[in-house]
C-alpha cells in the first residue's frame, strides 16, 4: 500500500492512501474531537456519515475547514487542528445542534455517559447563541426494551449503521428530510410491531439519549420494599465480567463475589446464580443434540439462549423454525425452577415469589414478556434490568462496589461450573456443550475442556470435533449479520454442520446491548472476555454435568434431562413472525 | 394483493414492470413512480410487495417515500391538484392560488375531499418556472393560472369526471 505524507500541527506524518486525516491525527495521537464518527474496525462498524462537523481542521489551500472524520489525506497536505477557527467553528457545531436538544441533562438517562453532553463541556460551552425551532416528536415507549426519543437524536446515524449494516435487522431508517427527519422503524411503526430483535446495539453505540433502555429500576424497588414478596435475583455470567467497570475498575476485572454482595445489600432475599441455570440449558441442549443426533433428527442445531437471535430468526428465517434447540434460555430455566422447585423447597407461594434477572441485555426485557415463557399464569422471570441499571442501583443506595468483601452466592441455585461461565463470551455455549455431549457420547473423560478454535472475535468461527467415529461440524456466529450469513449458507445447502451457536451481539454478552457504555473502545470487549475465561479456568468443575446442584435437580424434581417434565418445563416454542 | 379484477390487473402490470427490469439495483425510484402511477399512492401492501421483489428492506423504501414529497402513502383522489410553490411561482402568487383552491374545495392543503374527487396539494418546483404560477392536475399542467380562473378549473374537471 502506498504511503503518504502530511504534516498535522507542524508535525509528520505518514499513513497508508486512502486513510482520513482523523486516522492520521490519531496515528500521531493528536486529538480531534468527534461525535458522530465511530470506528469499530474488528466488528466491521465503520459509520463516516459526518453529519456533526465536529471534527472540523484547517487544510492549507482549502477555502473551507475539512470534516477530518471522511477528507482522505494527500500528498504534502498540511493541517491544523487546533486553531482558533477550528475551535470556534467545533463549538458553533454543537451548539447548533444544542438548540435543538431538549437541555435536560441533570436528569436524563444518559447523563454522565452522553457523547454530546461530554463534548459540550470539553468545548467549554456556557451559553447557546441560536434560540431556533426545536423538533418535537413522541416518545416510542412501546416496546418492553427500548425507548427511542428522536428528541434528542442528532442524526449521526450510528444506530442506522449498526441496525443495517453490522446486525442486518434492517428496522431503524430515516423517515422524510431536512429538519423533519427522524429515525424511525419501517413504515414509522412503533418499535414493539417492527422487526426489532431488540438486541440493543443501536443503544450501546447511540452517543445520547436518543435511544436507551426500558427502565427498571424502580419495579425491582417496589419488589424488594414489598414485604409480601420473596425476592430472588439471578446475574448472567456477563454481568461479572464488566460491572466493576462503572465502579473505575480496570475492564476485565471479574467482580463475582462483590456484586453477590452489593446485591444481598440491596436486600435480595436470595442470591442465585443464572450460570447455574445454564449448566441446566446444557444438561437439556446437550441431550436434544445428541437426541437429534441419533435419531436422525433435523441437524444443525441452534442455540437459542438469546433473544435478540430468537427475534432475528423468527422475522427473518421463519421457514427454518424447526432447527433451533427448543431449550428456554438460563434465565428462563431460572425463573421456572425458582418458582416450582425452590419456591416448593423453601415452602413459598410462588406467586409471591419474584424473580429479578440481571442481564448484558434488553432483549432479555422482552423475553421475559413472552407470553409462553409462563406457567400457572406466571411470567417466568418478572423483571430484567441490565448491568448499567444494577449499577445505578447500587449507587443510588450508596454501595460503593470495589470497596465490598467477596461473598458466595446462595445455594442451591448459585452453584456452577466453569461451563456455566463461558456462556457469557462467542464461543461459550457451544464449548460447554460440547463438554457435556463429548462425556455422553465417548463414554471417556475429556482432558483438555478448552476449544481454543471457537474462541475469539472473529465473525463466523468453525471446529471439527472427533466425537468417536463422527467428525462433528460446528460453527459460532457473533452479530446477527455473521448469524445471517451462516443461515442463509445452510439454507441454500452451502454449508452443513451439526450444530451451531448463535449470538446476536458482537462480542457474544459481554458486548450486550445493557453492558456499561464502551464508548467505542473495543479493546473492552477484549477484556471482558478474558475475564470470563480467567473465571472458567479458575472452577473446579468445568463441566456441566458435573454440577452437584443440578445433579441434585434431577434426582430430586426434573427426572431425566429432556424428558417430560423437563421439557414442560424447560422447552418452549417459536412463533412465526413477518419479515418486512 | 386487493380481491377485485381492477387491482389484479394493476398488480400484473407492476409484476411486469418489475419483472422487466434486467438490473434491478438501483430500480426502486422507478418502481414506485410506476406503482403510485398505478394505485395513485404507494399502500403498505405495495411497499412490501416492493421491498420482497427489490430485495429491499421496507424500511429503506419507507425512507425512500418519505424523503420525496411526490410519493404519497394516503389514497388521493381522482384528481391530484398540485399547486407549485417554488419560489418563482411563490413570488408570483401561488399563495393565493392555493388559498382560492381550499376556499373552492373546502379542504386545506394535504387534504382529500370526502367524494374522493379532489387532493390539494402543494409541492417544490416543477421546472416550469416560465410559466409561474403553475398548477398541475395529474398530469396536465396549467400556466399563468389566475385566481379568479380556480372555479372554471376545478368545473371542468368535475364535468370530465362525469
Amino acid at each position: 500500500m502506498a504511503m503518504v505524507n502530511l504534516t498535522i500541527n507542524n508535525q509528520k506524518v505518514s499513513v497508508e492512501e486512502g486513510r482520513t486525516i482523523l486516522d492520521a491525527a490519531n496515528k500521531l495521537k493528536i486529538k480531534i474531537p468527534t461525535l458522530c464518527h465511530l470506528d469499530l474496525e474488528n466488528i466491521k462498524f465503520v459509520n463516516q456519515s459526518a453529519s456533526c462537523r465536529v471534527c472540523v481542521v484547517e487544510v492549507e489551500g482549502r477555502r473551507n475547514l475539512a470534516p477530518s472524520c471522511s477528507t482522505p489525506v494527500s500528498e504534502g497536505m498540511v493541517v491544523t487542528t487546533n486553531s482558533i477557527r477550528c475551535i470556534k467553528a467545533r463549538r458553533t457545531m454543537v451548539e447548533l445542534l444544542l438548540s435543538n436538544h431538549p437541555k435536560d441533562c441533570l436528569i436524563c438517562q444518559k447523563s454522565l455517559d452522553c457523547e454530546l453532553q461530554a463534548l459540550a463541556a470539553e468545548l467549554n460551552i456556557r451559553e447557546i447563541k441560536f434560540d431556533g425551532e426545536r423538533a418535537r416528536h413522541e416518545i416510542d415507549i412501546s416496546s418492553q426494551s427500548i425507548v427511542r426519543n428522536m428528541d434528542k437524536c442528532i442524526l449521526c446515524r450510528r444506530c442506522e449503521t449498526m441496525c443495517n449494516e453490522v446486525q442486518t435487522v434492517h428496522v431503524l431508517s430515516p423517515v422524510n428530510r431536512g429538519f423533519d427527519t427522524f429515525i424511525a422503524p419501517s413504515l414509522n411503526l412503533p418499535m414493539n410491531e417492527s422487526t426489532c430483535t431488540f438486541c440493543g446495539q443501536c443503544v450501546a453505540v447511540c452517543p445520547t439519549a436518543a435511544l436507551t433502555e426500558v427502565n427498571n429500576i424502580s419495579k425491582v424497588w417496589d419488589a424488594l420494599n414489598d414485604k409480601t414478596k420473596y425476592v430472588v435475583v439471578q446475574t448472567a455470567p456477563a454481568v461479572r465480567a464488566a460491572l466493576g467497570e462503572e465502579f473505575g475498575a480496570e475492564p476485565g476485572t471479574s467482580v463475582t463475589g462483590k456484586m453477590v454482595a452489593g446485591l444481598r445489600k440491596l436486600g435480595f432475599d436470595n442470591v442465585f446464580d443464572t450460570d447455574f441455570a445454564a449448566d441446566l440449558t446444557i444438561m437439556e441442549e446437550a441431550t436434544e443434540f445428541i437426541h437429534r443426533l441419533q435419531h436422525g433428527g433435523k441437524l444443525p442445531i441452534l442455540t437459542s439462549c438469546c433473544p435478540g437471535w430468537v427475534k432475528f430468526f423468527e422475522h427473518q428465517f421463519s421457514d427454518m423454525l424447526d432447527i433451533p434447540s427448543t431449550s428456554k434460555s438460563p434465565h428462563e430455566m431460572f425463573g421456572v425452577i425458582a418458582k416450582t422447585y425452590y419456591a416448593n423447597k423453601i415452602g413459598i407461594d410462588p406467586q409471591d415469589m419474584y424473580v429479578v434477572s440481571v442481564m448484558p441485555c434488553l432483549a432479555k426485557k422482552y423475553e421475559a414478556a413472552r407470553p409462553e415463557l409462563a406457567h400457572d399464569d406466571m411470567q417466568d422471570v418478572d423483571t430484567v434490568i441490565t448491568t448499567r441499571e444494577l449499577a445505578k442501583m447500587l449507587k443510588e443506595a450508596n454501595i460503593d462496589l470495589m470497596s465490598l468483601e467477596d461473598e458466595d452466592f446462595d445455594n442451591p441455585l448459585g452453584e456452577s461450573t466453569g461451563a456455566s461461565v463461558i456462556f457469557g463470551t462467542t464461543g461459550g455455549v457451544i464449548e460447554a456443550a460440547l463438554r457435556t455431549a463429548y462425556e455422553w457420547l465417548t463414554e471417556e473423560t475429556l482432558e483438555k475442556v478448552e476449544f481454543h478454535e471457537l474462541r475469539g472475535f472473529d465473525g463466523i468461527k468453525e471446529a471439527v470435533i472427533k466425537i468417536n467415529d463422527l467428525d462433528v461440524k460446528i460453527a459460532v456466529a457473533h452479530g446477527l449479520g455473521n448469524a445471517r450469513r451462516l443461515l442463509e449458507q445452510i439454507r441454500d445447502g452451502k454449508a452443513t454442520y451439526h450444530a451451531i451457536e448463535i449470538m446476536a451481539c458482537p462480542g457474544g454478552c459481554i458486548g450486550g446491548g445493557g453492558q456499561p457504555y464502551h464508548h467505542g473502545n473495543m479493546a473492552y470487549l477484549q477484556k471482558r472476555m478474558e475475564c470470563i475465561y480467567k473465571e472458567d479456568e479458575g472452577k473446579t468443575i468445568r463441566k456441566s454435568h458435573e454440577n452437584p446442584y443440578i445433579i441434585k435437580l434431577y434426582e430430586e424434581f426434573l427426572g431425566e434431562p429432556y424428558g417430560e417434565k423437563a421439557h414442560k418445563l424447560l422447552h418452549t416454542h417459536y412463533v412465526k413472525r413477518v419479515k418486512m | 394483493m386487493g380481491g377485485n379484477c381492477d387491482t389484479q390487473e394493476k398488480f400484473a402490470e407492476l409484476q411486469n414492470f418489475i419483472d422487466s427490469i434486467e438490473d434491478k439495483r438501483g430500480a426502486l425510484i422507478a418502481v414506485l413512480h410506476r406503482a403510485q402511477q398505478l394505485y395513485g399512492y404507494l399502500s403498505n401492501e405495495v411497499i412490501f410487495y416492493v421491498s420482497e421483489k427489490l430485495v429491499i428492506p421496507s424500511s429503506k423504501i419507507y425512507g425512500v417515500i418519505s424523503f420525496y414529497s411526490y410519493f404519497t402513502t394516503k389514497q388521493r383522489g381522482k384528481y391530484v391538484i398540485n399547486v407549485c410553490l417554488g419560489t418563482a411561482c411563490f413570488v408570483r402568487g401561488a399563495e393565493a392560488i392555493m388559498k382560492e383552491f381550499e376556499k373552492e374545495l373546502n379542504i386545506k392543503a394535504g387534504e382529500s375531499t370526502k367524494d374522493m374527487k379532489f387532493t390539494l396539494s402543494g409541492l417544490r418546483c416543477i421546472g416550469a418556472c416560465g410559466l409561474a404560477p403553475v398548477v398541475m392536475i395529474n398530469d396536465k399542467v396549467y400556466g399563468r393560472v389566475e385566481v379568479d380562473q380556480i372555479k372554471k378549473i376545478i368545473e371542468e374537471c368535475e364535468k370530465e369526471a362525469e
